[in-house]
């Protein structure tokens, strides 16, 4: 287990103070000014050399994307730092406990990030639904103005300015073009890349942005030297991680955790483990909702982190676990998970406009087995076709859980399907029976 | 996507205006953005408008939005439409419930909840209860997975709900004194219910017994501790090479 020193979320259970005068104590704002004073050179190789993969979902190394903001702004246009603060996805709720119990961290990451970038302008985009955590991060950041930690003449020497913006509940903004979109005033509709952001981003300046806890980890990754971070977890997956443990185990939490931990280990020591008992576990999503599922035989020996969780054919995500015992309907969970998409796409590219609705109705057809056998091939088909075919990955991630949920649980759909004909009767029209069909929204 | 249109013109106030003290802070919203760019108020501005209005976002207060702001209505009307926690019809006066019905919450027991809400308020969801004062809708992810199932009510989450201390929350709004936001089951936040399994000193172990001050300076590289000797030991490398992903991600 990680040790308390390692930790770099010294007060993720709200129980110290989260305005400055705590952080400070907990070692946050403390050499910033030397690393600083080491310039974005340094900063980079650090992070680099530190192995820090992006938290947000899809593992991009963290120093390698600040190293692809232009080194001088020969053009005018400005550098933006923009940190992806709207958390949606079902499953993951790590980036909640940083604002509003660990704000510094973020505001401290901010300020380093930024001028590891060149940007001496940053924005903050928290979801909608976290307006007591947007309220304790604007609390955190005007201390720090007060302070003078950051600012256009502060004292570590790096003009930079932070604010908070927000959304209104849209899932789809946590994709970066579409925050960008957004933050723009306009519908978060995603961008076609490229160009990227670090090109043409806010307002068509170079922008990187980045997630909550990428930024946050930073500051201590800093201080406490790369050799130290790339010291915890394996090889390719290092470092620290906040972990979420959600669903059927006994004490579901967000707990920080060494990467590469096992499974089991995170389950037993932190979420009490699952509820009845190892043996009664069906199966498990690893890192929010998009992520194919893992059956239970798949857990046994699974290790958390991004090339644990991708030789059992998921993906690593944010390491929210959403927990699943026996009793759970398995069908109808991924069904409201394809409804959750269906009702969060964008509209703006048809095969996911149209794609995630048409399979939330057949897999919500098949939570009763009101289906005919050939249309699960026929669902897997329409999912590889939505998958990769539009402008952002909410199509691909529209289309996973069911691939996984086909893949693990093929015979239990059948099943429903045999069940729901052998109970049919005479003056049931079977699967096309209107009075059963599901309303088209 | 969701299908979202306004509410009915009889239902619509004739004209909107911002109190002085939210105007002011709306001029103050706009200078977070370099001059010429203030569109990207349009959000912060139309929640506050919407607080103003009682929790719902009038037509009038669109347009006066998007005059101030100097963008085509039918932008703003986009925005409005686009994201689903402006509400366009009225809520309920005394609490508009938005009951998290996303996987993680009905594993444990969300389904309970809204059968609350519908025997409680209205059948259906987004109708006003009989006396107006309260209204439910069933909102895609909250954001607050581990402390399922939970509601938001305004600006405050309700966590780790049962139906009965759903009630008890309501029957708080309902008498005007709502309880303490956060678990209802006297837990810490997002701690195991069963009390924290990590930083079990309050959060501030850093500096103690085997530190001696500040110890995480940038001059001291920390050494990896014992708990980082156990796990395999990784040869430090640059991780350019293991950029297997397709686009840099957000």
């Amino acid at each position: 287990m990680l040790d308390d020193k390692d930790r770099i979320f010294r007060n993720l259970y709200g129980l110290d103070d989260w305005g400055l005068k705590g952080a400070r104590r907990r070692g946050q704002w403390e050499g910033t000014k030397a690393i600083i004073d080491k310039g974005r050179d340094w900063i980079i190789s650090e992070m680099k050399a530190s192995g820090l993969r992006g938290r947000g979902g899809a593992g991009f190394p963290t120093g390698l994307k600040w190293s692809f903001m232009p080194k001088d702004n020969a053009d005018g246009r400005p550098s933006y730092l923009v940190v992806n603060a709207d958390e949606s996805e079902p499953g993951t709720c790590k980036d909640r406990e940083i604002m509003r119990h660990d704000p510094h961290t973020l505001v401290e990451g901010c300020l380093i990030a930024g001028c590891a970038m060149g940007a001496h302008v940053g924005y903050i985009y928290v979801r909608g639904e976290f307006i007591r955590e947007r309220e304790h991060l604007q609390a955190a950041i005007d201390e720090a103005y007060e302070a003078k930690l950051i600012g256009k003449d502060n004292v570590h020497g790096w003009p930079f300015d932070l604010y908070v913006a927000h959304g209104a509940g849209a899932y789809i903004c946590g994709e970066e073009t579409a925050l960008l979109e957004s933050l723009e005033g306009k519908k978060g509709q995603p961008r076609l890349k490229p160009p990227f952001p670090a090109n043409v981003g806010l307002y068509g300046c170079p922008t990187t942005v980045n997630n909550v806890e990428s930024i946050a980890v930073a500051p201590d990754i800093l201080r406490r030297g790369a050799s130290w971070f790339a010291g915890i977890g394996r090889p390719n997956n290092v470092g620290t991680k906040l972990y979420g443990i959600s669903g059927h185990v006994n004490t579901p939490c967000v707990v920080e955790e060494a990467m590469s931990i096992p499974f089991r280990e995170l389950i037993e020591k932190h979420g009490g483990g699952i509820r009845g008992g190892w043996d009664n576990l069906l199966a498990i999503i690893p890192g929010g909702a998009s992520c194919p599922l893992i059956p239970a035989a798949d857990c046994q020996d699974l290790i958390m982190d991004f090339d644990g969780t991708r030789a059992v054919k998921s993906s690593f995500g944010t390491a929210g676990v959403i927990v699943m015992d026996k009793s759970t309907d398995v069908v109808a969970a991924i069904a409201r998970i394809s409804y959750f998409f269906k009702h969060e796409s964008c509209g703006q590219c048809t095969p996911c406009r149209e794609g995630t609705g048409w399979m939330w109705r057949v897999l919500d057809r098949m939570v009763h087995g009101r289906a005919h056998k050939r249309e699960i091939d026929m669902l897997l088909e329409v999912t590889k076709q939505v998958e990769g075919h539009t402008i952002c990955a909410l199509g691909d991630a529209a289309a996973w859980p069911i691939q996984g949920l086909i893949r693990a649980f093929r015979p239990e759909i059948e099943r429903r399907i045999d069940d729901f004909s052998r109970k049919a009767t005479l003056d049931d029209q079977g699967v096309l029976d209107p009075a059963h069909m599901v309303a088209a929204e | 996507m969701s299908v979202r249109r306004l509410a009915p013109k009889e239902l619509q106030p004739e004209s909107f205006a911002f109190t002085e003290e939210n105007l002011a802070w709306a001029k103050r919203e706009i200078t977070k953005y370099p001059p010429g760019r203030q569109f990207s108020a349009v959000i912060a501005i139309m929640w506050r408008a919407q607080e103003q209005c009682g929790g719902w976002l009038p037509e009038a207060a669109i347009r006066a939005i998007s005059d101030m702001l100097e963008m085509p209505h039918i932008r703003a009307l986009e925005v409005a439409t686009f994201y689903t926690m402006f509400q366009l019809n009225p809520v309920g006066k005394k609490a508009h419930v938005q009951v998290c019905g996303t996987t993680p919450c009905r594993l444990r027991g969300a389904g309970e909840l809204i059968e609350v809400c519908k025997s409680r308020i209205h059948h259906d969801p987004f109708h006003l209860s009989a006396d107006g004062d309260f209204s439910w809708e069933e909102v895609e992810c909250a954001g607050a997975c581990v402390n399922a199932p939970m509601v938001q009510i305004w600006k405050d989450t309700y966590e780790d709900l049962t139906p009965e201390s759903l009630n008890k929350v309501l029957d708080g709004f309902a008498a005007g004194n709502p309880p303490k936001p956060g678990p209802q089951n006297g837990r810490q936040y997002a701690a195991p219910s069963t009390g924290p399994t990590t930083l079990k000193h309050g959060g501030i172990n850093v500096a103690t017994d085997t530190h001696d001050g500040p110890a995480l300076t940038d001059q001291e590289p920390k050494k990896a501790t014992e708990a980082a000797n156990v796990q395999e030991r990784p040869a430090p490398k640059a991780p350019a090479a293991d950029a297997s992903e397709k686009n840099p991600p957000s």
